[in-house]
């Protein structure tokens, strides 16, 4: 099977700006809706917490809208609510992210409040305990919820020591312990322009752009002070790992190693993790587990690529008296695909499903800027979208077998169920 | 066949309601086009007009087995097919099953939608599968439900709370089913409900995207054109939920819970049912109640006394029957629920006081400026008109929703919190742990 690899899958045009005063972005203008959005994200996320401050990051992302500048949180959040302002912020492992959503009548406003949360968030006291509380009563609730503790002792096992080990939600003690002190640094030290990226989605002229730009970032610090993170991998492999709970149905995750974003075999094992267990209803994973054998609701696997490390980690729930089965079957067909590859046909249909569905990635504003700044922050490049498809387009079964040893290895995984497995 | 243009492309607004087009085949199949030309994908949906709310007594769970039947094949194509061509042009696909109606849908470039028509048009009437992927595919929905209620307790709890505020009407049954009555479903269930529901005169067809309409509207001749209509819509038996008369309190607890929380239900009146203006004035209650930092009760449960870490509201006013409307919340550590539960009483005895015209406008505001937001997707905007017309909206409903909001007044608040916002409309949810 063949396809055009001219189809237009992304947004027209993308337009790299630069503020007078040095603040870079890129943009997409459209007009078909009376908004803005806008991504960005700063280098330095959650592996940046301080030892025993686990959870800091996530803390400093939910105080920088609870009051900033003049305003206190309530009155900051009234000022986001008058005029339908979204703003939100997010911490990953490696990035402070964030997002802004507004109708482009208040866009002043908009920006003028994202600035405000960026350059002086108040870290108010009764802020810092009202959110405090909040993130505890989250891990309580989550304390017991199978999906959770089955991912945080996964990333346990397969991280030990290491920031990328260590949960981003913190624990009930770390997140005890975080002091205002703490955030006040860890803001100083992450929240600047130098690493910055952004991207903007609607309507607005470039002109416009540029000088929101220079008001909400051009007052920043110059550079973020990183905590070098350690270049890791995946451990544990071979070994399984459960944590009881008194339920039903055990949650399992699987992982083993894999490929970054930035590395150029990153493609070939994109495409070799759509065949065995990427998001499609044909994945050799979907079709074994639940299709054939009625094992499970859900089951994948995902790439994932942190600035340090990158892994494949899989995912599947399925009654205890079944969990034996199930790994043997997801084992079988890992030994399969490593062994055989995929047939010809498997392969060109899997690239046609990556090429054809990448323009369903741009179907929003929001979803162009998420996309835009992700691509910024593993610096693949402003062309990067015109060339992806030919990237996809170009994999042959040679640069399968070679991302398969990478990845799948000897096919030893690290297991972590939750439940009460039924196995010997 | 000729087709029948039912209704004039409804125009512009400004700054409002997107540009759309209706139209209806001559065997009952109503289509609606919303075109947005930015990127080349279509989202093409049909949605049928039963839900989990039509099952029959006993065999709750049909609509949404039945939705995951329809991925097994019919007699032109075989299992899997429809999935392995989807994927191979590059499309996603899904399907839904809500209370009222159940949905399928693709994404896709425009060039291919007519391959999605037909296959879509064809498991409209020509489902068939062997027995044999009925047992594994039962499997797979016992293994969802077990992920999203038999290992959760919040799950149970929401379950127990539907099915004591509903004593009569089928909203109170879980729409992927209760345990006991999937484990029995089986071909003939499946198929009886099947002849029963699908058919074109109860379907609509919902296209978004990169699409003109004549050209949505000449594929469908040609694909759901085929399709033999009933002659007329099936009928949805709905028993209707009798006058409440007493507060109720249901709580799930288990020793897995480490954080309790307090949920509440109140019986209210739905988009269908509901006289003058209830329904709008209801969406601006909740907003203004419990729709986020800035609303009521945040402030005065969470900001002002810190009694609660978290708490907020929403309504379900897309519903053809009586319907919810939710006030939740996660009490700070020294509060149990009981205590919590005083304290909301008051805050609520109080709240009439607190619809200044500040708060007021600023919810109409969040409300209003979300029907903007959502012209900025195409699958938004396909769901939003595909469940109204499903629940039996119409496009004039959708349209001048915004405007029905902006004129809501304080008085209208003050009436359906009085009316509907009581005790006897009200059961309360305990999620508490188990020290046993």
């Amino acid at each position: 099977m063949s396809q055009s690899v001219q189809t237009k899958s992304g947004p027209a045009e993308i337009i790299p700006v630069v503020s007078p005063g040095g603040v870079e972005a890129w943009q997409v203008r459209s007009s078909f809706v009376p908004l803005v959005a806008v991504g960005f994200a700063f280098e330095g996320g959650a592996a940046q917490d301080p030892p025993g401050r686990e959870g800091a990051m996530q803390m400093l992302s939910r105080l920088l809208d609870e009051g900033a500048g003049p305003y206190g949180s309530d009155a900051f959040q009234e000022r986001l609510a008058e005029h339908a302002i979204e703003l939100t912020f997010t911490s990953s492992p490696d990035a402070l992210g964030g997002s802004l959503k507004t109708l482009v009548a208040h866009a002043d406003d908009a920006f003028d409040l994202l600035r405000l949360a960026l350059a002086e968030p108040r870290f108010d006291q009764d802020a810092v305990e009202r959110v405090r509380a909040q993130m505890l009563a989250g891990l309580r609730y989550q304390a017991n919820d199978p999906g959770t503790v089955a991912s945080r002792r996964f990333i346990a096992e397969g991280f030990p020591g290491h920031p990328y080990g260590h949960p981003s939600s913190g624990t009930q003690e770390s997140v005890a312990a975080i002091t205002r002190d703490d955030l006040v640094a860890l803001h100083r030290r992450i929240v600047a322009r130098s690493h910055l990226k952004i991207a903007a989605v609607g309507d607005l002229s470039e002109a416009a752009l540029a000088r929101h730009l220079d008001a909400t970032f051009g007052a920043l610090p110059a550079k973020p002070v990183l905590e070098a993170v350690a270049p890791t991998r995946l451990v544990g492999r071979g070994t399984r790992h459960v944590v009881d709970l008194d339920v039903p149905q055990s949650v399992i995750r699987f992982g083993f190693e894999g490929v970054s974003w930035r590395d150029p075999d990153f493609i070939p094992a994109y495409v070799l993790n759509h065949i065995l267990g990427g998001g499609a209803f044909t994945s050799r994973l979907f079709q074994e587990v639940r299709e054939r054998r009625g094992l499970a609701y859900s089951v994948g696997t995902s790439l994932v690529s942190y600035r340090r490390t990158a892994m494949t980690w899989g995912y599947t729930a399925t009654k205890n008296e079944r969990v034996g089965e199930c790994l043997e079957v997801i084992g079988s067909e890992i030994a399969k695909l490593r062994e055989d590859g995929p047939t010809d046909d498997e392969l060109e249909k899997a690239k046609a499903y990556l090429t054809g569905s990448y323009a369903l990635g741009f179907d929003t504003s929001t979803k162009i800027a998420h996309q835009l700044v992700q691509i910024a922050f593993e610096d693949l490049g402003i062309d990067y979208i015109r060339r992806r498809n030919d990237l996809v387009a170009a994999v042959g079964q040679h640069d399968i077998r070679r991302a398969a040893e990478r990845v799948l290895g000897d096919g030893a995984m690290l297991i972590v169920m939750a439940g009460r497995p039924d196995i010997a | 066949m000729d087709l029948r243009i039912d209704a004039a492309p409804i125009g512009r607004l400004e700054g409002g309601g997107p540009e759309l087009s209706t139209h209806r085949l001559d065997n009952g199949l109503d289509i609606v086009v919303i075109p947005d030309r930015r990127v080349p994908v279509v989202t093409h949906m049909v949605w049928y007009r039963n839900g989990s709310a039509d099952d029959p007594l006993g065999r709750s769970g049909i609509a949404h087995f039945l939705e995951h039947l329809m991925f097994k094949g019919t007699a032109a194509h075989p299992a899997g097919e429809f999935s392995k061509v989807v994927s191979a042009l590059g499309g996603q696909e899904n399907a839904f099953t809500s209370y009222d109606y159940t949905a399928y849908f693709q994404r896709v470039a425009p060039e291919h939608l007519g391959r999605m028509m037909e296959f879509e048009a064809d498991r409209m009437s020509g489902l068939n599968f062997d027995e044999a992927v009925v047992a594994p595919e039962r499997d797979v929905v016992l293994e969802e439900r077990r992920m999203r209620v038999e290992t959760d307790p919040a799950a149970q709890l929401s379950e127990a709370m539907a099915a004591a505020l509903f004593v009569h009407h089928p909203y109170g049954i879980p729409i992927i089913g209760w345990m006991h009555e999937i484990e029995h479903l089986d071909r003939d269930a499946a198929f009886d409900y099947y002849s029963r529901f699908y058919c074109p005169d109860n379907a609509i067809l919902v296209v978004s995207g990169d699409v003109a309409a004549d050209d949505v509207v000449r594929q469908a001749e040609a694909t759901y054109g085929r399709n033999a209509p009933r002659g007329a819509r099936p009928v949805r038996i709905r028993p209707r939920e009798p006058e409440p008369r007493a507060s109720r309190l249901v709580s799930v607890a288990d020793p897995k819970v480490e954080q309790p929380t307090l949920q509440r239900l109140y019986l209210a009146p739905s988009a269908l049912t509901a006289s003058g203006n209830d329904s709008h004035a209801l969406e601006v209650l909740a907003e203004i109640l419990g729709g986020g930092p800035t609303s009521f009760l945040y402030r005065r449960l969470v900001l002002d006394t810190g009694a609660a870490v978290n708490v907020g509201a929403w309504y379900m006013g897309s519903a053809i029957d009586d319907t919810r409307f939710a006030l939740y919340a996660v009490p700070t550590e020294s509060l149990d629920l009981d205590e919590l539960g005083r304290r909301i009483d008051t805050v609520l005895g109080e709240a009439r006081d607190a619809f200044d015209e500040v708060a007021i406008e600023r919810a109409k505001t969040r409300l209003v400026a979300e029907t903007i937001y959502s012209l900025d997707s195409q699958s938004s905007l396909a769901r939003i008109y595909g469940s109204a017309l499903a629940i039996g909206e119409t496009l004039e409903d959708v349209r001048s929703w915004p405007q029905h909001i902006r004129a809501v007044t304080r008085d209208d608040l003050v009436r359906v919190m009085e009316t509907y916002l009581v005790g006897r409309r009200l059961v309360t949810g305990h999620l508490v742990k188990d020290r046993a």
